[in-house]
């Protein structure tokens, strides 16, 4: 950490003006914003990683704005003049936002400088006049730059580039997105050598990691960034939810305390309440109104609502109008949300670090503590929270790694390249490879991606005429129709939606006939409505909504005079438990010492399960198997999150179909895993036809993993967004919406054709790397699969265990796959012929 | 707002993958038993097979629709480069379905090829493939909205519309009272929905008097039977789906695909 030494240092490195902005306002600049400036003066990248309400911004932006000062206005009919800085968030609303919180400075300073912002919502013909005439400070986003890279004068434009000030850098890199922009940065060091990186972070697990991505590598040597490192002010001050009220077993709604919630936030001038979903958000949202006697200003705000409400909320909050807003993760990055005092994070947060940034959002002021309620919504979550509080007292770090740069963003990026200008394989490689995420990328993947870029990159070569880049004489690659560099700019970005309808609200007339469009609410995921029927009722937008059918490509909703939803709200989290905190409960399920941290039912019901079964100890696995109606279940806890356990209840079924216990069906949560079968496993077990300790063999993630991975709908997903991200399939336009038929092309047909065809293509690939990582969480399978070995504790009982409860509660809520598809059918063909039987 | 954190299936993709089984080996006999469904079409006879085909034994008829053929390719002359493999995998699929019921006559009910240009620039092996799959029998080619000019360069003929044993093949149904109307177009699909599950799979769509086949190309989608296009052509309180199941067909009333 840097420390400013002495005043005349503050003189050498801000301009008289700035200085004299500082003292007018009785500031001092802070430390930390003179170390950057000192390094920035250096020509050293800084990786800045410090709390909300440290000065980030301001920091960031001082070598630019001081640098720019010191260039002074450029006389009219000056040569043109490339962009000096770039500021790069991964929100459009914050691009927007700091282009007002610089705007103050820059007018009392009365600097020379130019501030423009340019995302998605600028219009065309402002961003034709940026391209002409560039300001000195371009507030973007990663999807801008990537735009602005592939066009054909992104040399002129960007040669002057000084700086590149990455906010949020911590939510940016470890997404597909950060792998793209990590190119466009490689590009930019090309196009401007002299180019200085300037990352702004929340804390990380592991900074280093950062400082390599902002700056560029190199064969052998890992390349590092400066790092600079404010600790956070006061400690925050984080209690969970007492309550008299019963919690509940299992279930993610929370809608148990909101009496007690809605207690608490009286107490507080502004409360930002945290969901992990959209519709834990809209549930706790509806249930809040239920029992808000007081009439409290409480909003509702999250990323499917229309962006006109979404705005108003912002607006209402920025004035202190609101006394409590209900939201997702969409709050989660920097936007200004006025003076918020309390936190309230329902459900478990699924991770240390998130729940610290997240705590973050009270207080801007970094020297008074934070204060954050926590409220699990079921006894596991009680253990989990517990776990997460321990964790952020002792400043625990457990964001994801950067992860190797994806296949299918290489793709994206090498058109978007050509369509900037021809280039030469080896350069890109050399350019492409000096991204960290790509520092270790083969030059044979390298140029397989090409491959595929040009003509499919399929072995029967069959599209050589439809080529969309070819290599000339002259050795370099170019587009080979202007058309391509067309489709490359629609289908940029590596964030894939799934199909979204609007929700419009109608009245039915007095003939019961539906009336015209009334107000657009938001929008809903299509096939979330493609399980409804006419006359069901859900909760959007705060409402209880009455389904009346699809129309073009709204959904037509009307407003229910009934409570409650017929659909019930049941979503699992997004993110799935970190392995830091999956390790916290398990160390606290074993330990009774602890357990007095926790609630007195969470207490009773541990102590009703070490009565009955056994607790799982802290390095083993439990596994439970007993009879419940005619089935026979086994339920095992291992606490790897909820991918990593379907992904394991997908291979258990098959090794349980071979060693005949005839399984049926399995569920997954966060902590546990259920299977249940015909056979009855304890009597197995006994008479030693079934092998627990074989069961769980390693061995499982070999050929188990590869057939399963054959037929499985979860890779088909990742194989879709690979696909349109690479560029195989395009993205929907406008215009081109569903009509009477089907015009879009199947991403899970053009799978089965490339499986049966041609399994080793490099989309299969970049597919199988992806899910591996992401999806299946096989890493973290893996792991566990070793950690338990000689370590599993088996328990057959008579009945089911009281820590079985909560996930046997879920089954019957998780979708159908594989095998169980046909049964579903036979089940519902079964009834017509008991029909026809009469 | 309810989102279930996992869609049950993604909405407009089916999983067919039992069509891209590599080929059987020639049975011995036909085997016309079993997986297949028989259905009562305005007074006759005709077999659901699996596979996605119907087949009328009284007049020897198989019938298949929307094969899509050469949709790889006629993506890839628009600059999406989707793989070139669809047209050999419904080949073969249509070969096994050819070695099961050996038809006197084939009728593939339009939209044949994906686009108008797709059978005069198909390659050559797959025109071989077809030849020899015709080779014995009789070849219809129904003229579709992808592909209104016909085929060129492979056997059978061309035509608008097909009367056979009463029945009315086209590639469009027509709305309105149509009994015997055989047609294609549509790509019916069905989701099947118990106790918050569901599956979706192609099917026959029929009310007894009219019948829309699902599409048999190994790149086609599939329309949901819900959707408004199917309402000119069947009343839903008679319709029944025939759903493809992985070696047989599922027969589910309209009414009670939601459970």
């Amino acid at each position: 950490m840097s420390k400013a030494d002495s005043p005349s240092r503050d003189e050498v490195l801000l301009p008289p003006v700035f200085q004299r902005w500082f003292a007018d306002r009785g500031w001092q600049p802070r430390a930390h914003q003179l170390a950057l400036l000192e390094r920035a003066g250096r020509g050293e990248s800084t990786l800045l990683i410090a709390p909300t309400g440290a000065g980030k911004t301001l920091a960031g932006f001082l070598p630019a704005l001081t640098d720019l000062t010191r260039r002074g206005r450029l006389p009219p009919g000056s040569a043109f003049q490339g962009v000096h800085t770039l500021y790069i968030s991964p929100l459009k609303a914050l691009a927007v936002d700091i282009e007002r919180n610089l705007a103050r400075p820059v007018a009392d300073m009365a600097l020379p400088i130019t501030i423009e912002n340019r995302t998605g919502d600028t219009p065309v013909s402002k961003r034709q006049r940026q391209k002409l005439k560039p300001p000195d400070i371009l507030l973007t986003t990663p999807e801008q730059v990537a735009l602005l890279l592939a066009s054909k004068d992104a040399d002129r434009f960007f040669r002057d580039l000084r700086y590149v000030v990455l906010d949020e850098l911590h939510s940016l890199v470890t997404s597909k997105r950060g792998h793209l922009l990590s190119l466009g940065l490689a590009r930019l060091r090309t196009l401007a050598p002299a180019m200085q990186t300037i990352g702004l972070s929340a804390t990380v697990a592991d900074p280093a990691e950062l400082c390599r991505w902002l700056v560029g590598q190199a064969p052998g040597e890992a390349r590092q960034a400066g790092l600079v490192t404010v600790d956070g002010g006061a400690r925050p001050i984080i209690t969970i939810l007492g309550t008299e009220e019963r919690v509940p077993w299992s279930g993610h709604s929370a809608r148990y305390a909101m009496r007690d919630v809605y207690a608490v936030l009286k107490d507080f001038r502004t409360t930002l309440i945290f969901v992990n979903t959209r519709s834990q958000a809209e549930l706790i949202f509806q249930e809040l109104w239920t029992v808000n006697d007081d009439s409290l200003p409480i909003a509702l705000h999250h990323g499917s609502l229309d962006v006109s409400q979404r705005r108003k909320v912002e607006a209402a909050m920025a004035e202190n109008r609101l006394r409590a807003v209900v939201a997702t993760s969409t709050l989660d990055l920097g936007i200004d949300w006025g003076d918020v005092d309390l936190v309230i994070h329902v459900g478990a947060p699924k991770g240390a670090s998130r729940l610290a940034q997240r705590i973050g959002r009270a207080n801007h002021r970094m020297d008074e503590p934070s204060r954050a309620i926590l409220v699990p919504a079921n006894r596991f979550e009680v253990m989990e929270c517990q776990a997460a509080l321990d964790a952020n007292y002792v400043g625990a770090q457990d964001t994801p790694p950067v992860g190797e740069g994806a296949l299918d963003v290489l793709a994206q990026h090498v058109l978007g390249m050509a369509c900037a200008a021809p280039f030469d394989a080896d350069l890109l490689y050399a350019e492409v490879t000096s991204a960290a995420p790509y520092a270790r990328l083969e030059r044979h993947h390298f140029d397989r991606i090409v491959d595929f870029v040009a003509t499919g990159g399929y072995a029967l070569r069959a599209y050589e005429r439809y080529a969309r880049i070819r290599r000339n004489k002259d050795g370099l690659w170019r587009i080979s129709h202007p058309d391509v560099a067309q489709q490359y700019r629609l289908n940029i970005g590596t964030i894939i939606e799934s199909p979204m309808l609007n929700v419009r609200m109608v009245k039915r007339n007095a003939r019961g006939s539906l009336g015209r469009g009334g107000a657009s609410l938001g929008k809903v995921e299509e096939y979330f409505l493609e399980s409804l029927v006419q006359g069901d009722t859900f909760l959007f937008s705060g409402k209880v909504l009455r389904f009346e059918g699809i129309r073009e490509n709204e959904c037509l909703v009307s407003q229910a005079y009934h409570l409650d939803p017929k659909i019930p709200a049941y979503a699992g989290g997004k993110f799935p438990l970190s392995t830091y905190l999956a390790e916290g409960v398990r160390a606290m399920l074993s330990d009774p010492a602890r357990w007095s941290a926790l609630h007195e039912q969470v207490r009773d019901w541990l102590s009703l399960q070490k009565e009955k079964s056994v607790l799982p100890g802290r390095a083993d696995l439990l596994i439970e198997t007993f009879p419940r109606g005619n089935r026979h279940f086994m339920v095992l806890y291992p606490f790897e999150g909820r991918l990593a356990h379907q992904t394991l209840g997908m291979l258990l079924t098959r090794r349980l179909e071979r060693a005949g216990a005839k399984p049926l069906g399995f569920v997954a949560t966060d902590y546990a895993l259920a299977v249940w079968g015909l056979e009855d496993m304890s009597a197995m077990v006994r008479g030693r036809k079934l092998n627990l300790a074989a069961l769980m063999e390693e061995d499982m993630l070999g050929d188990d993993l590869e057939s399963w991975l054959a037929e499985s709908f979860m890779l088909k997903r990742t194989f879709r967004n690979c696909a349109v991200i690479a560029g195989l399939i395009e993205r929907r336009h406008p215009g081109k919406e569903k009509s009477g038929r089907q015009v879009t092309v199947s991403a899970d047909l053009i799978y089965d054709v490339l499986r049966a065809h041609e399994p080793d293509h490099i989309l299969l690939e970049a597919t199988r790397r992806d899910a591996a990582a992401g999806l299946l969480d096989i890493g973290r399978l893996g792991d566990m699969l070793k950690r338990i070995k000689g370590h599993i504790t088996h328990r057959a009982l008579d009945q089911i265990s009281p820590l079985a409860v909560p996930i046997m509660l879920e089954i019957g809520r998780e979708p159908v796959a594989g095998e169980a598809q046909d049964a579903l059918l036979a089940e519902a063909a079964d009834d017509l012929i008991a029909e026809a039987m009469g | 707002m309810v989102f279930q954190s996992e869609p049950t299936e993604p909405d407009d993709e089916d999983a067919v993958l039992t069509r891209l089984a590599p080929p059987a080996p020639p049975a011995a006999f036909p085997d016309t038993h079993g997986a297949t469904a028989e259905i009562a079409l305005s007074g006759r006879t005709a077999l659901c097979d699996p596979l996605g085909a119907l087949y009328l034994p009284d007049s020897r008829t198989l019938i298949v629709s929307d094969l899509h053929l050469e949709k790889g390719a006629a993506f890839a002359r628009r600059g999406q480069l989707l793989p070139p493999y669809d047209t050999e995998a419904t080949l073969r699929l249509l070969d096994r379905v050819l070695v099961r019921h050996d038809p006197r006559l084939v009728i593939s009910l339009g939209d044949n090829f994906h686009d108008r240009k797709g059978s005069a620039l198909m390659p050559e092996p797959y025109r071989a493939m077809i030849y020899g799959m015709a080779r014995g029998r009789e070849w219809l080619w129904v003229n579709g909205n992808h592909d209104p000019d016909g085929t060129s360069g492979l056997p059978g003929q061309s035509v608008d519309e097909v009367h056979l044993d009463g029945l009315t093949f086209r590639h469009e149904p027509k709305p309105g009272a149509s009994p015997g109307e055989v047609a294609g177009h549509l790509h019916p699909a069905a989701t099947v929905r118990r106790r918050e599950k569901s599956v979706r799979r192609p099917c026959f769509a029929s009310d007894g008097l009219r019948l829309i086949m699902p599409a048999f190309g190994v790149l086609t989608g599939g329309l949901d039977l819900s959707s408004a296009a199917f309402k000119p052509y069947f009343a839903r309180k008679d319709l029944i789906a025939h759903l493809i199941g992985k070696d047989r067909i599922y027969s589910v009333r309209y009414a009670n695909l939601k459970g």
